[in-house]
């Protein structure tokens, strides 16, 4: 099939489920915390608040789009657009399962497989940080370049531990392509114990994994501040800068602010699957772990139409056996031959996912602010000697054993 | 294809290059020179030296200029006013001075004329990737490197000194 072609149906079909699957993670969000917080969250819109991302997303379209008169115009509008571009790009190079056959045609689950894959996620969001930085010293107010000063020194200073946690993981997987860097994980140990990044034993004599697993501690701290997130999110700290560099932002430059935050999240959140949880291998051999998702779904399913069935209120009479005959469906769909090799690797990629980016609103739920000497006193102080030490040793192990 | 997007990118940074020296501003100067290499990694790409493209994206896009930016911001540095006189010796020097450029410029891009021996194809570079790049540093390069690193660490010592004589 004509290359152009397919390209562009992958790209349509990615940034069309990209796109909406980041309005649904901040419902997600807005979900879990509630619910952490022994609260109910958005429930209005829809059943269980599930249309609220499309109401927002009306709300944000609609609403008064205001540049102040005091702003830099140009690198005003200039710096939403930047933020966002850069946090959608990353997604290009991820990929979402091996190869597959659909209709005759063969072609990867990945929009572009390029040879430098971890190296362009690095550099978009090395250049994201222009966005946030213009941001606040285009609005011309102290506010937001206070935030815009403190989002961009914090991320340069996390981006150094971050790419040499990063870079432990390529030293044993000898590339910088990701789906090579995935291929590089397949196998067991011991008959059932995942070659994974962060169980990685390969050919060595000597697991290497457990030095692997501190990188990505290391990563997954690093990706918090990346991504300006608490405990992290001193650019946008509410009781100090009102709303840091976003400040004066309305309407859908607010958003594109938003949808980069989401984007980058998604974005450093599979980069970590792929690169320590294994992609879309699956946590034991094919045989057995083919059978987990459809069980999964099948299960979740059946709850829903038990609970259906024994209602307790009004509406979950009709709601849950909906949500119980979908998920049943998908179960089915896990099963259907044509679509088992491209379904259950999704699977395991997006369940590894979104584990991540659960961890994530769970520590958002739990985890105060730094102070902001504290939270450089962190990176340089702690891990930056930590991660250089780390790779040495992961450099010594690989030259001894690999 | 190839030809066309050259042709777009290094149009991109001749120009970024001209506003970055022509503007008063220094931080959109410093915003142009972001846009100098941006497409000079573009062109590194576009002759198929992967490896370096992303390191010229990574360490002067996205860690060099973003420290000049942060500087400049918390300066808050505004427009440079223009100069108000012009010194004589400028003026009298600077017509032949603009000739002997211009003319070893022209020399320049003269004896680089590409003949078939030394013609550049597009994606054909041999020394670009990440492989080629750490095999170059760490056998053939490698004193140069290590002096390089030696440079670096002085400068650390040095901006370390600096701070602290400031804080007494």
């Amino acid at each position: 099939m004509n290359f152009f072609l397919l390209s562009l149906l992958k790209l349509g079909l990615v940034a069309f489920v990209f796109l909406t699957a980041l309005a649904y993670l901040q419902w997600i969000e807005r979900k879990v915390i509630a619910h952490v917080q022994v609260r109910v969250g958005p429930n209005r819109v829809g059943p269980h608040g599930l249309l609220q991302p499309l109401v927002d997303t009306v709300k944000l379209l609609t609403k008064e789009d205001l540049v102040p008169s005091h702003v830099n115009k140009f690198y005003y509008l200039g710096a939403p657009i930047i933020a966002v571009s850069m946090a959608l790009i990353g997604i290009a190079v991820i990929p979402f399962g091996p190869k597959i056959e659909v209709f005759g045609i063969e072609t990867y689950m990945q929009l572009t497989d390029l040879n430098i894959g971890v190296l362009v996620i690095l550099a978009a969001s090395g250049i994201g940080v222009y966005g946030v930085a213009l941001a606040g010293w285009s609005s011309n107010n102290k506010y937001a370049l206070l935030g815009g000063l403190r989002a961009s020194a914090q991320m340069i200073s996390y981006e150094l531990p971050l790419a040499l946690a990063v870079a432990a993981p390529l030293l044993i997987y000898n590339t910088l392509s990701l789906r090579q860097a995935v291929e590089a994980q397949q196998g067991y140990w011991l008959g059932f114990i995942p070659n994974w990044g962060i169980f990685y034993k390969g050919a060595s004599a000597f697991p290497i994994g457990i030095f692997l697993f501190i990188a990505f501690v290391l990563f997954l701290i690093c990706a918090f501040a990346e991504t300006n997130r608490i405990p992290f999110d001193l650019p946008e700290a509410e009781n100090e800068l009102v709303a840091g560099f976003h400040v004066e932002y309305s309407s859908m430059k607010f958003a594109a602010f938003f949808m980069a935050e989401y984007a980058n999240m998604v974005n450093i959140c599979a980069l970590g699957t792929h690169l320590f949880l294994g992609g879309w291998l699956p946590p034991f051999p094919a045989p057995y772990s083919d059978f987990v998702p459809p069980a999964i779904f099948a299960l979740g399913g059946v709850m829903c139409l038990y609970h259906g069935l024994n209602y307790i209120r009004a509406r979950d009479k009709y709601t849950l056996p909906v949500f119980g005959v979908i998920f049943l469906g998908i179960a089915a769909l896990h099963l259907a031959p044509p679509l088992k090799p491209i379904l259950i690797p999704l699977f395991w990629f997006l369940s590894k996912t979104g584990f991540l980016l659960f961890a994530y609103i769970w520590v958002r739920a739990t985890l105060p602010r730094f102070r902001y000497d504290q939270l450089m006193h962190f990176a340089w102080g702690w891990m930056f000697p930590v991660s250089v030490g780390n790779l040495f040793v992961i450099g010594a192990l690989v030259a001894a054993f690999l | 294809m190839d030809v066309i997007l050259f042709a777009i990118f290094a149009f991109l940074s001749v120009a970024c290059a001209v506003i970055m020296i022509a503007q008063k501003h220094p931080v959109s100067s410093a915003l142009s020179l972001i846009g100098v290499m941006g497409s000079l990694a573009i062109l590194y790409l576009l002759l198929g030296a992967t490896f370096i493209a992303a390191a010229q994206l990574i360490v002067y896009a996205g860690a060099i200029m973003v420290l000049f930016l942060i500087v400049i911001m918390l300066l808050n540095a505004g427009e440079e006013p223009k100069p108000s006189h012009q010194s004589l010796i400028a003026r009298l020097l600077g017509a032949p001075l603009i000739v002997v450029f211009l003319g070893a410029l022209g020399f320049i891009i003269y004896i680089s004329i590409p003949t078939e021996e030394t013609k550049v194809t597009f994606a054909a570079a041999k020394a670009g990737s990440a492989e080629d790049v750490g095999m170059a540093l760490f056998t053939r390069y490698l004193l140069p490197f290590e002096i390089t690193s030696v440079l670096v660490l002085i400068a650390i010592l040095g901006a370390v000194v600096l701070a602290r004589k400031e804080m007494e």
